[in-house]
């Protein structure tokens, strides 16, 4: 039986009052729900702070490098399909610097899970702006308030029928950990952005501003894409949480023979075979 | 070299067959026993455009492309007036009835309507006029043509199988002047034709590489078509990623997970990756590169060849570790340099590169088949490390290289860190724990450098004349070398980095002039050498037109050098 404590403790870097730490705490016990044991785990992050989290956890870990998480994730799941792997990562991380990948991982489908600590500021370069910041709030990078229009992960995804999204806010622990768990289970690509403050460099989007918006999501049907899509444009006065879509598309690699599940490290090639497809040159 | 080869030269627009015709003829030779060289020049376009074929032939090896066409086979007019000037007083004219010749003076006009009634058929002419023409085998032809065509029916085979037999026969009919092929020379080898991207991608599959992450881009793409079409009965997994910077990621995330992953691009791909080579550097995760080059900057001449990424793959990451750089000069180095890299990725867990072009890529020869028993095994990661509860992924210990566990298969757990890290993997920016974890990964780079691969020597002892090259420029430097007039030697690296110095220098010394002879315009190999040895190198023959060298080239160039 795997428990919370399996998944050791550390001290860790973040700032008193950080989201991260809610969110390390809820990934944890998810594990530990789903017993899930360290060494079956493989977490995969990019940098900043979200991409801390692996080093705050005892378990197999690719720190590698910014934006470049979901690349590095799918890879190892592909590699060893009996891996669970997830992938943690900032909204600067996989929505700006690894954008085009966030689009291929979503169309891919690869069966790993994308926690993405949304806190719409770029923490660890201190406080510039994300691509989730919101039109027009002013940073120090940004003076005169942020040019661009914010990116909706959450819409995008569901617009792009996604495996699996949902939104989720760390300041809701319990309902964060049913989220990190319904995501991990899903078969195929799920995502969870999760709404955090940064008690340093976000001084609009604070605890108490999600926690005033954040309302658990009753009575939707994440099958009804329409209905998804609806949830997933609301962000403002109101922030639905839960799960906004999911589908049970085919899986990546299904159908290919060479996808069958077996774990590369220990396959071995037959040198009749190669010798074979050597003499088809003749 | 052979007096006694032929060349023949298959040109038209893109659309229309060359390539087709041109990889059945020259595999008909092949299975008639003769060795084949084939160049191939074309456009980056899908369709028109101006684009050859050209198969060099005989019974003896041959080194490199040539200039003079024997057999010039137009599929359009321009052919003729691009090719006139390669024409010798024995070349004979393969063209259409329709085409204007009237100033050459031993042509075949072939009548391609008359030979086959739908348009489809004309390569299937060319092929059966060609082959007859140079007296090839036509059951050799004929048996080829089947098998190409049997998935179709046999409906199609017999169209195809008609219009060949029609087309050979027209020729005995005609009135031209052209010595047959010389017969092979029946030593009883049974060859086998690839060009270079093929034979890296049967080197990557015999050191057991499963796993591919690529972006398309010429002329490395036909690696990674040849893994996919190959490799899948071996398991190989693949998957053609949203950019470069992907592959490279995915490889690592593959790697560190227990795959055994090829990369494969060119110049501006690999430009791309280079973030991804400095991460596979620190987490020392096993890793290789192919990179087929063609000349940039940028996207330079996209379909045509240089050797002129050496400094990129050289200094490619940031931060300092260590690697290799192998530099293949024939499909047999290709196959031979491609398991090294692996092999050397694996034991040294740094990356490790071949770097080939566009002309080698491209470049079909007869080959004997690889001898997979005479390969060494592949190491790989330890699946179950003794006190994998203990385990740390960067242990400082007796050696440089620290036991590389795999995710998933013990207790140990796996961490790798693109950060500074400590033996656990953790992130640590202690002074003295960078220094140590520093040290150990160049550490790697002293015993890497004790396993570099002795350049080759051609030629005579104490030469006037001492071609050096790399990679793919040793074929032209071999015909030169024959055909100059003095004593010559070659010395050719396909190790280009490290460097040996006990290895070489004496032949840079024992020899009169010493000349680079490289595929780009700044001699970067020559310099490479000055950095390592302190030799210089002071006479030049250089290439970077994006056509291949020659040995005539190189000859041309003695003459400004002496």
């Amino acid at each position: 039986m795997t428990t919370a404590d399996d998944y050791g403790k550390f001290e860790t870097a973040w700032c008193p009052g950080c989201g991260n730490a809610g969110i390390l705490k809820s990934l944890k016990k998810a594990l530990a729900e789903m017993d899930i044991p360290p060494h079956k785990l493989g977490m995969v992050s990019g940098i900043g702070q979200a991409a801390k989290t692996p080093q705050y956890m005892n378990c197999n870990m690719f720190n590698g490098l910014h934006g470049r998480s979901l690349p590095a994730g799918q890879g190892a799941k592909l590699a060893n399909p009996e891996l669970t792997v997830i992938v943690e990562s900032g909204d600067g991380c996989s929505y700006g610097e690894g954008g085009n990948h966030f689009l291929a991982a979503v169309r891919r489908n690869v069966d790993i899970t994308l926690l993405a600590h949304d806190n719409q500021i770029y923490g660890l370069t201190k406080g510039q702006a994300s691509p989730t910041t919101a039109q027009g709030q002013k940073t120090k990078a940004q003076p005169f308030g942020a040019p661009s229009d914010p990116f909706n992960p959450v819409m995008v995804a569901t617009a792009m029928q996604a495996g699996f999204v949902a939104r989720a806010f760390s300041g809701d622990m319990e309902h964060l950990t049913e989220m990190i768990k319904l995501a991990v289970q899903h078969k195929g690509f799920s995502m969870v952005d999760i709404l955090q403050p940064c008690v340093s460099f976000n001084k609009v989007n604070t605890f108490k501003w999600y926690k005033d918006r954040c309302y658990r999501l009753e009575d939707h049907d994440p099958t009804d894409w329409a209905a998804a899509m609806e949830k997933a444009s609301e962000f403002g006065d109101s922030i639905p949480i839960g799960v906004i879509w999911k589908s049970d598309k085919p899986v990546f690699g299904e159908g290919n023979p060479a996808m069958d599940g077996e774990p590369l490290a220990t396959r071995k090639y037959d040198k009749a075979d190669l010798e074979k497809i050597i003499q088809s040159f003749a | 070299m052979s007096a006694t080869s032929i060349n023949i030269l298959i040109g038209g627009e893109a659309g229309q067959g060359l390539v087709t015709i041109g990889q059945l003829m020259a595999k008909a030779l092949v299975r008639g026993g003769y060795h084949v060289l084939v160049n191939q020049d074309y456009m980056s376009r899908v369709r028109g455009g101006h684009n050859f074929f050209a198969i060099r032939t005989g019974p003896e090896p041959i080194h490199c492309a040539t200039e003079d066409v024997d057999i010039l086979v137009a599929m359009n007019e321009e052919t003729i007036e691009k090719h006139r000037k390669q024409l010798t007083e024995r070349s004979i004219v393969v063209a259409g009835e329709s085409m204007d010749t009237s100033d050459l003076n031993n042509v075949l006009k072939v009548p391609f309507k008359e030979l086959a009634s739908k348009e489809l058929f004309h390569n299937v002419v060319a092929l059966g006029v060609l082959g007859s023409a140079i007296c090839s085998d036509i059951s050799i032809l004929e048996n080829l043509l089947s098998q190409t065509f049997a998935k179709k029916g046999q409906e199609i085979v017999d169209a195809n199988l008609d219009v060949l037999r029609k087309s050979y026969d027209w020729v005995k009919e005609q009135d031209y002047d052209f010595a047959c092929i010389p017969p092979a020379s029946d030593d009883g080898v049974e060859r086998v034709m690839m060009n270079g991207n093929e034979a890296i991608a049967m080197g990557a599959l015999a050191a057991g590489a499963n796993f591919l992450s690529f972006y398309p881009m010429t002329p490395s793409t036909s690696v990674a078509l040849t893994l996919i079409g190959k490799g899948a009965p071996l398991g190989l997994r693949a998957e053609q990623m949203e950019d470069e910077i992907a592959a490279v990621n995915m490889a690592l995330g593959a790697s560190w997970a227990g795959a055994r992953p090829v990369v494969t691009t060119s110049g501006g791909g690999f430009a791309l990756m280079v973030e991804g080579i400095s991460l596979a550097g620190i987490t020392e995760t096993p890793l290789v590169m192919i990179l087929v080059q063609r000349p940039g900057p940028a996207t330079g001449l996209p379909t045509r060849t240089e050797q002129g990424d050496l400094n990129l793959a050289l200094y490619a990451g940031h931060g300092e570790f260590p690697r290799a750089i192998f530099a293949p000069g024939s499909a047999d180095d290709c196959f031979e340099l491609t398991h090294r890299a692996f092999d050397l990725t694996e034991r040294y867990q740094t990356p490790m590169y071949v770097l080939s072009d566009q002309y080698l890529a491209d470049a079909y020869t007869a080959i004997e088949p690889f001898d997979l028993n005479g390969l060494p095994e592949v190491a790989g990661p330890v699946l179950e490390p003794e006190n994998a509860k203990e385990y740390k992924r960067y242990a400082l210990g007796e050696s440089c290289v620290s036991p590389r566990a795999i995710p998933g298969f013990s207790e140990a757990l796996v961490k790798v860190d693109s950060d500074e890290h400590d033996e656990h993997g953790h992130i640590v920016e202690d002074a003295e724990n960078r220094v140590a974890q520093n040290s150990k990964r160049l550490c790697k780079g002293c015993e890497l450098w004790e396993e570099t691969i002795p350049p080759s020597y051609y030629g005579e002892d104490e030469p006037d004349m001492l071609f050096v090259c790399w990679g793919s420029s040793v074929g032209p430097c071999l015909e030169a070398m024959e055909a100059f007039d003095g004593k010559a030697a070659v010395l050719h690296f396909r190790q280009v980095f490290p460097l040996k110095e006990d290895q070489f220098m004496p032949y840079l010394e024992k020899a009169g002039t010493v000349v680079s002879v490289e595929g780009n315009a700044t001699g970067q190999f020559a310099r490479l050498l000055r950095q390592e040895t302190g030799f210089e190198i002071s006479s030049f023959i250089l290439r970077f037109d994006g056509r291949p060298l020659t040995s005539r080239y190189i000859l041309a160039g003695l003459e400004s050098i002496r």
